[in-house]
């Protein structure tokens, strides 16, 4: 996988971004803020501007860019976190031109340990871990085993009770709703396939 | 001297809460507040976290004041290269009075930290 491979990663995360700004939302508003579709949509609006400004050398160079943009841009916890995670994986990816099935998936585990740090967060506390967490093994086996891992932990987050966040003011109020940020990783490791 | 940012959702919180703390702590030492999004809105920014940080460093390190959420991993994630700037885990405003005082002192980093992280200790009605 090739800097152009991840640009269009990165490209379709955008347009689906785009595509779902508002049910993210109204996922959101429902036990958050309300503001998680168009927090991610001006992240990944100036990561795009960000890509196109700078055309990246490297798979590092894409990942790294978009995650500094989003820490930047994001305004909300998904910024620090989705960038966290792209720049995780870029340093981790570190100056390889073409990037193998194996070291992404090493990446992405990378990426999942920051981001439980960062947010000091485990699986099973309601937040985007959850879609994240169950794909990393499966990313050992292809991109659609990954992908359906992903889904299938978002939606499973509609059962917990949010431990993290904002939703974790709600205690058991936060039960019965989809968690926005599951279902944000979710959409974007799905990207995966498509590209 | 050690300097004192306080980070918040809310740029007019973060701005008041500074006033509130040098009211009662003085000015001796510097503090800066960083909140709200860079157009204004409720949330956190990376760069109003580093120009206020910027503002308050005169070399002896840097304590940061968070209030929730994105406050946090913003902090978090800003500390990453930073080895002389530290978060205190404190209540917002008694953490930032206490830490406020004890930089006025003089005091170094560590001791400016623990300052602010033992106003979690201290009761309200008791």
């Amino acid at each position: 996988m090739d800097t152009e491979f991840f640009l269009r990663w990165i490209a379709a995360v955008t347009d689906r971004v785009r595509a779902e700004r508002d049910h993210l939302t109204d996922l959101d508003r429902a036990i958050g803020d309300a503001d998680h579709g168009s927090n991610l949509d001006r992240g990944f609006t100036a990561v795009e501007e960000a890509l196109a400004a700078t055309p990246p050398a490297t798979p590092a160079d894409v990942l790294v860019t978009t995650g500094t943009t989003l820490i930047r841009k994001v305004g909300g916890a998904s910024g620090p976190l989705y960038g966290t995670m792209f720049r995780t994986l870029g340093r981790s990816i570190g100056d390889a031109p073409d990037v193998t099935a194996d070291a992404l998936a090493d990446a992405f585990s990378d990426a999942l340990a920051a981001i439980a740090k960062l947010g000091s967060a485990a699986e099973g506390d309601k937040t985007m871990i959850d879609a994240l967490a169950p794909a990393v093994p499966a990313m050992r086996t292809s991109f659609d085993a990954a992908a359906q891992a992903a889904l299938d932990g978002a939606e499973a987050t509609t059962n917990l009770r949010a431990r993290k966040g904002r939703a974790s003011y709600l205690g058991e109020r936060s039960v019965g709703h989809q968690d926005p940020g599951a279902t944000s990783m979710a959409l974007m490791i799905d990207a995966l396939r498509a590209v | 001297m050690v300097g004192l940012v306080l980070i918040s959702h809310s740029a007019r919180l973060a701005e008041e809460a500074v006033a509130l703390a040098v009211g009662i702590a003085g000015d001796d030492a510097p503090i800066h507040p960083a909140g709200g999004t860079d157009d204004g809105g409720l949330g956190t920014s990376i760069a109003k976290l580093e120009t206020a940080v910027a503002a308050v460093d005169q070399g002896d390190g840097v304590v940061i004041l968070m209030d929730l959420g994105s406050a946090v991993l913003t902090a978090r994630t800003f500390i990453e290269d930073r080895t002389d700037v530290v978060l205190a885990d404190a209540p917002f405003i008694e953490g930032a009075i206490s830490a406020l005082v004890t930089a006025g002192t003089g005091a170094d980093l560590a001791a400016v930290v623990a300052a602010a992280e033992e106003a979690r200790t201290i009761g309200k009605l008791c």
